[in-house]
């Protein structure tokens, strides 16, 4: 994982690695400063001897100076390599992101995917320029301080080396009780976050229902777990920092008690009053930078969650992808399916799809009908390989799907989705996701095809009006026929509409499925609808029920001999005679 | 520790958000725990004086006892003891201290985050729709996520640590007064050039987190748009294109962060070397002072422990410079929280309820205590007498006028009655004002003008919830809760039995689908109940209203999803549930609604047209026209 990880530092590796470097020259002079500090004192000051208090002090002012620059420099290198860092998890997530197939976002889950590009990767660069700051500093400063401690006297230096196992093993037991606590609590706080999600989503359903107390009731009794479990956690916490004291207090006393017994039964030979100041400080430092150490491990631990979800995303291999000697051109619009099973999860016991054989012309228009859950969309999300099947193949153009190059492949199969998006912009700018380079005629054409151009040149801006972000400002009859202008736009072979024209009116749809015909003959168009006048009139249907291919041919045909066809259609247009 | 909020979250904020009521009412939010808060106030102080004091042990040890052992020569240690001993004491109270405010703490901080976090929800509740049609989600849940929690942080760390270090500032000040004024003035005086560098620093720091937060805003903003239209983007092969967009706000959220921290970064090293570099000074001028006056204006002793002191006042100085920042960061936090708290709940002037009723022989009405199918509005008059209306499901509407906005009236002079067991329709186009005026029914919106009767009451006189209650509304956008699919169903009737459930299940056609899921009716639904075709959803919410069993029923193109077949069954099980009681249909497909009693048809918030399926057919009218699809209807 940290592997995987650290290959996204790259190009700031070199800041990542300066920064530390930085900081050591800096904690080496912080152990210098109060060094001189005590002689300032000790040999200056109380000896009266003003000429070394000048000497010193000057020195020391130079010492300061070069220790404020390497702050300085490494608090820059840091933020340059941590910021940096995390640009480049990013980059790297989005990127690879945008080659996953339908099946990896599937799995994934759009919002799950955002948390993981946006807080996920926020947390792991705060990590990361601790690690750089403090896994430098603190060591450092804990080994620096204790050579300088044992070189003063190893004797009374060793107090702290009777302190430090006391404090590791508070320090472990504290974690190890309280990491379990924080893990579950993260948990909980997904599910109240979950509950108001929800509770806002869906506040139509909370009050025509009168549930806000169940929902209260739901909110309060994870509001009170999590109380309950951090107060747990704080209680076990709140010991750390009296441990901590009573280490440093005992160290001090400790050594207050020995150093001066030392002191005078030496006379100052082995240990001066100023060894003893120097010593205390040097002792307090050690462990100060002990406890950052035991902080920097928690936070560490404490972010693995977010590192293991980043590496999940950038491990995810996309189960779609272009074979190696990719055919990069699609003959005509002819679509067979040859004994097709699909199912979207592997391990379903039964498909979504079951032994699919169809066979259709180019240039034919193709209407689907079918119950509520009978697999349509699935149906027809194989033909620009969205999906790969399980069992038999799909060709278009007479070629295995899985043999073209995915982009020409999805180029010459436009599909309208059922659940389609708009995305903030212009109305040209998401027409050209169709066809970038589209003149604004081309644009115009389509929309007339689409029948969207009335309504566009209604718009006070026109071509030029602002979307905004899902398309809210513009209604659903208006945002699926901008889907179907942006489809048309790739001139494609085949084109897919997956229920959309449901929002539009007969007479509408009537026209835009006569524009098709006239002015895209060649195109082989597949319409899915729930109005039977919607396909009515196609080459030929298609009616799915549970999975399979229940009918397929003519209106005439399936009215004679599909009853699932005849029954939708006589209580679509029964008339007066009820 | 708690989730902390990301990088881009702790900029400071503008002082100016620095709100004294705010803080008042925060404070009131510890009422609650005021011995506990007092407690841990006397342990912050008794805790930053111990350790004051515990630095002064130090001098002492070494001026009062090892100078004058070394002097006379002796190995008495015994004086020593004592003051290590007493030393030792000194140090004992500050960690009890320490521990028990700890340990207090704890307590405080979390009980009054659940407490704000409790009162935030439960006034959520309460809450009229018009503030949910205002304000975006993503809003609202800051306040649960960030904000409760930085101010959870300020109210556990950096309060008691700004406390611990004020009272550190002022006995040390105190001390360093008395041994030396001069020199104190001199602190001062470099202490203003350190705050006036933090000042400077921390300002760039600002601006530059102020920006970050922009094009963080901007990044994540794309990153949600594309990543949700993911599919869309695979169709249209535009992977290349959403790279080079992103890229471009990756690099520029870059330059910003960077800048930011870097400033952030350098003023810890800034600080703790000027306050090195006051050390020193303070050294050379009370050295040369000191000389200069024979030691008449100082002592050399006294310049030591001056040191010592100017140390201890410079650190907390820092750090409360330190914290400040997460103060005006959670101050902010709190206001937002407060607004939310503040803002107005529905109103609910209503005094007729519902409730179960059943029929006396003489044809009276008396409250039930279970379930009869019959309901009644219970109205208490003021004489303290009480009658019973038969809630039948005759709606009437007189003039009535709405408008979300003022000046942008949306519905115009609607009169309209639904006798009991109708069933009334509305079409027309999207915006003509057909979900409004359900809307206006369950009163999720008031009226601007005129009136609704509801058997003979006016439906302001009724409680909301009694009202609502009365109302099974189903919506085309299928709001689903985590939880298995009995839940979901349940939801409608908390205390349905499992086979009440299944009844209304089969009822809404969505049994057979249900007991082909992996668990049948345990199955597990997210929230978004992803899994589920939109029909099926949509199957399942009719479920939810049907176990409820309402005596009026609003079906909001409840079944644009599903199949017309299915619809034809779902559509017969409805009549059979709703026989004799009202409801109140929005389609789109105008099979759906050939059959009502009478049809509304609205154009631009007006009733333009009324009347039976034939009636309306033989007007020729926009009825006909849409029914023969000669007209636009989104």
């Amino acid at each position: 994982m940290i592997k995987r990880l650290a290959s996204c530092v790259r190009e700031y590796k070199r800041d990542s690695i300066l920064s530390p470097i930085y900081i050591f020259m800096e904690v080496l002079l912080d152990i210098f400063i109060p060094l001189y500090m005590g002689d300032l004192i000790d040999y200056g000051i109380d000896k009266g001897d003003m000429g070394y208090v000048l000497k010193i002090g000057l020195l020391l002012i130079a010492l300061c100076v070069v220790s404020l620059i390497f702050g300085a420099l490494s608090g820059r290198s840091a933020s340059v390599a941590s910021v940096g860092f995390g640009t480049n998890l990013r980059h790297d997530m989005f990127h690879h992101v945008q080659s996953y197939s339908f099946s990896n976002i599937d799995k994934f889950s759009s919002s799950s995917i955002v948390t993981r590009l946006t807080t996920d990767v926020s947390r792991i660069q705060m990590s990361y320029m601790m690690i750089i700051r403090v896994a430098v500093r603190s060591p450092a400063m804990l080994i620096l301080s204790m050579i300088m401690a044992f070189r003063i006297n190893k004797t009374l230096a060793l107090a702290f080396l009777v302190v430090l196992p006391i404090l590791a093993l508070s320090m472990y037991f504290i974690m190890t009780k309280v990491h379990p606590i924080f893990k579950r609590v993260f948990k909980t706080y997904d599910k109240l976050n979950q509950v108001v999600q929800e509770n806002l989503r869906g506040v139509r359903v909370v009050k025509s229902f009168v549930r806000e107390d169940h929902e209260e009731d739901k909110f309060n009794t994870i509001s009170d777990t999590i109380h309950r479990d951090f107060i747990k956690a704080e209680t076990i916490i709140a010991l750390n920092s009296p441990i901590m004291n009573i280490c440093t207090y005992g160290c001090m006393i400790l050594v207050a008690w020995l150093g001066a017994k030392l002191i005078v039964t030496s006379h100052e030979t082995v240990m001066t009053t100023g060894d003893l100041t120097s010593m205390i400080t040097y002792v307090m430092q050690m462990l100060m930078s002990f406890m950052f150490l035991t902080m920097i491990f928690m936070q560490i631990v404490m972010s693995r969650a977010s590192a293991e979800r980043i590496v999940e995303i950038l491990d995810e291999k996309s189960d779609l992808e272009s074979p190696a000697d990719a055919v990069t051109k699609v003959a005509d619009g002819s679509i067979v399916f040859e004994n097709v099973t699909f199912s979207y999860d592997r391990k379903a016991e039964k498909p979504v799809l079951k032994d699919i054989d169809l066979t259709i012309n180019s240039g034919e228009t193709i209407g689907i009908l079918g119950g509520t859950g009978s697999s349509k969309s699935s149906l027809v999300q194989l033909i620009p390989r969205l999906y790969d099947v399980q069992e038999g193949s799909v060709k278009v153009g007479g070629v295995d799907v899985r043999r073209y190059d995915l982009d020409v492949l999805r180029d010459q199969v436009a599909m309208v989705l059922q659940k389609n998006v708009l995305f903030s912009g212009t109305i040209k700018e998401n027409l050209r996701w169709g066809n970038a380079q589209a003149s604004d005629e081309e644009l115009i054409h389509a929309c007339k095809l689409a029948q969207a151009d009335d309504f566009i040149q209604s718009f006070p801006d026109g071509y030029d009006t602002y979307i905004e972000q899902g398309g809210s400002n513009v209604s659903g009859g208006q945002r699926q026929r901008l889907c179907i202008a942006r489809a048309l736009l790739k001139k494609p072979k085949i084109l897919i509409l997956d229920d959309s024209t449901s929002a539009v009116d007969t007479k509408t749809d009537a026209l835009i499925r006569k524009a098709f015909r006239d002015e895209i003959p060649d195109t082989t168009k597949i319409i899915i609808a729930q109005r039977v006048t919607s396909v009515q009139d196609a080459d030929k249907i298609i009616v799915m029920v549970g999975g399979c291919v229940d009918g397929f041919g003519t209106h005439e045909e399936l009215m004679q001999t599909n009853e699932f066809y005849r029954e939708t259609y006589e209580l679509q247009t029964r008339k007066e005679e009820d | 520790m708690p989730p902390r909020p990301g990088p881009g979250t702790q900029g400071p904020v503008n002082m100016k958000a620095f709100n004294k009521n705010t803080l008042k009412r925060l404070l009131s939010y510890l009422k609650a725990y005021k011995f506990s808060f007092a407690m841990v106030i006397i342990c912050i102080v008794a805790a930053a004086l111990t350790s004051v004091l515990g630095m002064t042990y130090l001098e002492t040890i070494i001026d009062d006892h090892i100078r004058p052992l070394l002097l006379s020569g002796s190995e008495d240690f015994s004086d020593l003891l004592m003051v290590i001993v007493e030393m030792a004491a000194v140090f004992m109270i500050g960690v009890v201290a320490n521990l028990v405010q700890g340990l207090l703490m704890a307590r405080v901080g979390q009980g009054v985050q659940t407490t704000i976090r409790n009162d935030m929800f439960r006034h959520m509740q309460r809450l009229p729709i018009r503030y949910f049609d205002t304000h975006t989600f993503g809003d609202v849940m800051s306040h649960y996520t960030n904000d409760v929690d930085t101010l959870r942080q300020m109210l556990s760390q950096s309060i008691p640590q700004t406390l611990s270090s004020v009272v550190t500032i002022v006995s040390v000040f105190v001390t360093m007064i008395v041994t030396s004024p001069v020199l104190t003035l001199f602190v001062l005086l470099t202490m203003t050039a350190m705050l006036q560098a933090t000042k400077s620093i921390g300002g760039n720091s600002a601006k530059y987190f102020k920006a970050q937060q922009t094009s963080l805003g901007s990044l994540n903003g794309y990153i949600e748009e594309m990543i949700h239209g993911q599919k869309v983007v695979k169709v249209f092969c535009h992977e290349e294109k959403n790279k080079e967009e992103f890229d471009r706000r990756n690099k520029e959220l870059q330059e910003n962060g960077t800048k930011a921290n870097i400033y952030a970064n350098i003023l810890m090293p800034i600080m703790m070397n000027l306050g090195n570099l006051q050390y020193v000074l303070v050294a050379m001028l009370g050295g040369t002072l000191a000389v200069a006056t024979k030691e008449s204006f100082i002592t050399l002793g006294g310049i030591t422990v001056f040191l010592q002191l100017s140390k201890n006042f410079t650190r907390p100085v820092s750090q409360i410079s330190q914290q400040l920042n997460s103060i005006i960061m959670a101050m902010a936090g709190a206001e937002r929280i407060f607004k939310l708290l503040d803002e107005p709940v529905e109103e609910d002037e209503g005094y007729v309820t519902l409730v179960n009723a059943k029929e006396e022989a003489d044809g009276t009405l008396t409250e039930s205590t279970h379930r009869t199918g019959i309901w009644a509005w219970k109205h208490p008059h003021r004489g303290g007498t009480v009658t019973y209306t038969r809630l039948t499901g005759d709606v009437r509407m007189f003039d009535v006028d709405f408008a979300y906005e003022e000046g942008k009236t949306v519905l115009h002079d609607v009169s309209l009655y639904a006798k009991p067991g109708q069933k009334i329709a509305f079409v027309g186009a999207t915006g003509a004002g057909k979900t409004t005026i359900t809307n206006l029914i369950n009163r999720f919106y008031d009226i601007a003008d005129g009136k609704i009767r509801y058997d003979g009451i006016n439906i302001n006189k009724i409680k909301k919830p009694d009202l609502r209650r009365s109302l099974g509304v189903v919506l085309q956008d299928v709001n689903l809760f985590t939880g298995t699919v009995m839940d979901n169903i349940r939801y409608g009737k908390l205390d349905a039995t499992d086979e009440e459930c299944i009844e209304a299940a089969k009822l809404a056609n969505a049994h057979d689908f249900i007991t082909r899921l992996p668990q049948g009716y345990q199955t597990m639904l997210s929230g978004d109940g992803s899994g589920l075709s939109q029909g099926q959803r949509q199957l399942l919410s009719i479920a939810r209203a049907a176990v409820a069993d309402p005596p009026v029923m609003i079906l909001d193109e409840a079944t644009s999803s599903i199949d017309t077949r299915t619809e034809a069954i779902v559509q017969r099980g409805m009549d059979q549930l709703m026989k004799d009681r009202t409801v109140f249909v929005i389609a789109h497909r105008l099979s759906t609604v050939r059959d009502a009693a009478a049809i509304m048809v609205l154009d631009h918030g007006r009733i333009i047209e009324r009347g039976t399926h034939d009636d309306l057919i033989a007007q020729k009218g926009t009825y006909y026209q849409l029914y023969t699809g000669a007209f636009e209807l989104e």
